[in-house]
């Protein structure tokens, strides 16, 4: 499994401004994407690009050397996308919220157990995820991550309410995912210890 | 991996994924189910009172009134749509799942009208057996009312998709909606009334079946190019 995921002349316009001009990126499997600068700059908006839920002024995305527009849902089916509104449903439960995520997959239940065990929220299936806290609901947003099994991960300020364990993990979990031959994009705006290699855009 | 088999889904899977998320979510929270048809049973009942209780007057204007009450019920429902995925961020999922996005619109939808359009329907005989409609009427009316809420529904995601993103876009919405939602209207209560005058009403259902296709077939499409719009 051999995945590219690249970009050519990236062009983006939000009402006057303009976020990002003649943008170029490529990253392979094994590799990380990192997008920074401070904070409205655009991080988000390139990751939305990127995922396809913006559309960009020029410029197209390549996956694997084919144009995301052409293959939308190959695509979309290749990555897993966590943004800072973790997408989980306040009145379901953990187990209610990743079933739909699996049956949008057609998933089986793979490994479930272990995935709870390693992230820590074995105990809070049965709650309605309002009445956990906020690093709590990160860390099951961050189990659909790894239930997915796709090559693609976009994180969006994956450290967001996580306490120094949880920040550690989630960079665990991201070099794993590299060394198992995925890809991953993130934006972030503080030190992220990843040992894999890594490509750095700086969006001023 | 190669492409071919990255991911391969049933065109239903996402359908009823998300209809079953929705109804289970309305199960949850039941008040937001009650609160269209409380609304309807409330606009019917207090009519008579305002307009007198002649049984003329109520034979004449109940399809109307029932009709009305019903297509205000429905508006009334579609600003939640997508507004709790939208702001949860669950929307941002669906349009990045890959499954089709008409398809997930089409199974939003279809959770509307069961927990919205649905009830109205069988609330609705108890309703006009206030307003002296015949009982050999009554399923004209619900099978009016059936068709007309399922068009209702389908148009009003259109709209709900569109409004979206803005803060308080229920007069909006209403406002787009409102001159697709006429047909139905029209054919819907001019329908049951041509029924409790023992004229032929077969046109009619027939009109609102075709209006009703035509919404199924055109509206998942438009809806989720909406959801694209306002999402940006």
């Amino acid at each position: 499994m051999n995945s590219t995921l690249s970009a050519e002349n990236l062009t983006l316009i939000r009402g006057e401004r303009c976020l990002f001009e003649g943008l170029d990126f490529a990253v392979k499997s094994g590799e990380l994407l990192i997008l920074e600068g401070r904070n409205g700059c655009g991080k988000t908006s390139l990751m939305r690009a990127i995922a396809g839920m913006l559309s960009l002024e020029t410029g197209e995305v390549f996956w694997n050397q084919r144009p995301v527009r052409q293959q939308r849902q190959v695509f979309h089916g290749s990555l897993v996308w966590l943004a800072h509104r973790t997408g989980l449903k306040g009145d379901l439960n953990m187990l209610e919220n990743l079933q739909f995520e699996r049956s949008l997959r057609q998933q089986s239940e793979g490994d479930a157990e272990s995935v709870y065990l390693r992230l820590g929220i074995e105990r809070l299936r049965k709650l309605p995820m309002r009445s956990l806290s906020a690093g709590q609901q990160r860390r099951v947003a961050l189990a659909r991550l790894l239930l997915a099994d796709v090559p693609l991960w976009m994180l969006d300020e994956p450290f967001t309410n996580l306490d120094r364990e949880g920040r550690k993990l989630v960079m665990e979990l991201v070099d794993e995912h590299l060394a198992d031959g995925g890809l991953c994009v993130m934006a972030a705006h503080q030190d992220v210890d990843i040992d894999a290699p890594t490509t750095k855009i700086r969006i001023q | 991996m190669n492409e071919t088999t990255a991911f391969q889904p049933g065109i239903l899977s996402g359908l009823w994924a998300t209809a079953r998320r929705d109804l289970l979510l309305a199960w949850k929270r039941p008040g937001d189910v009650l609160n269209p048809l409380f609304f309807f049973a409330m606009v019917c009942t207090l009519f008579p009172l305002a307009v007198g209780p002649s049984a003329e007057q109520l034979e004449f204007s109940g399809p109307g009134v029932l009709w009305v009450a019903a297509l205000l019920a429905t508006l009334l429902s579609l600003n939640s749509l997508f507004l709790g995925d939208f702001e949860d961020g669950s929307l941002d999922q669906l349009l990045v799942s890959p499954q089709p996005l008409p398809v997930l619109a089409l199974g939003k939808t279809l959770a509307h009208w069961l927990t919205s359009g649905l009830p109205l329907v069988f609330v609705s005989p108890l309703l006009a057996i206030t307003y002296r409609m015949p009982w050999s009427v009554v399923p004209v009316m619900m099978l009016t009312l059936t068709l007309g809420t399922i068009s209702l529904s389908l148009l009003g995601s259109i709209g709900a998709a569109l409004t979206v993103g803005l803060h308080r876009g229920t007069a909006l919405l209403s406002l787009l909606i409102l001159p697709l939602a006429m047909p139905v209207l029209l054919l819907g209560a001019n329908t049951v009334s041509l029924a409790a005058g023992n004229d032929i009403y077969s046109t009619g259902v027939w009109a609102l079946g075709a209006y009703a296709v035509a919404s199924l077939s055109l509206a998942p499409y438009a809806t989720a190019a909406a959801l694209r719009i306002s999402n940006e």
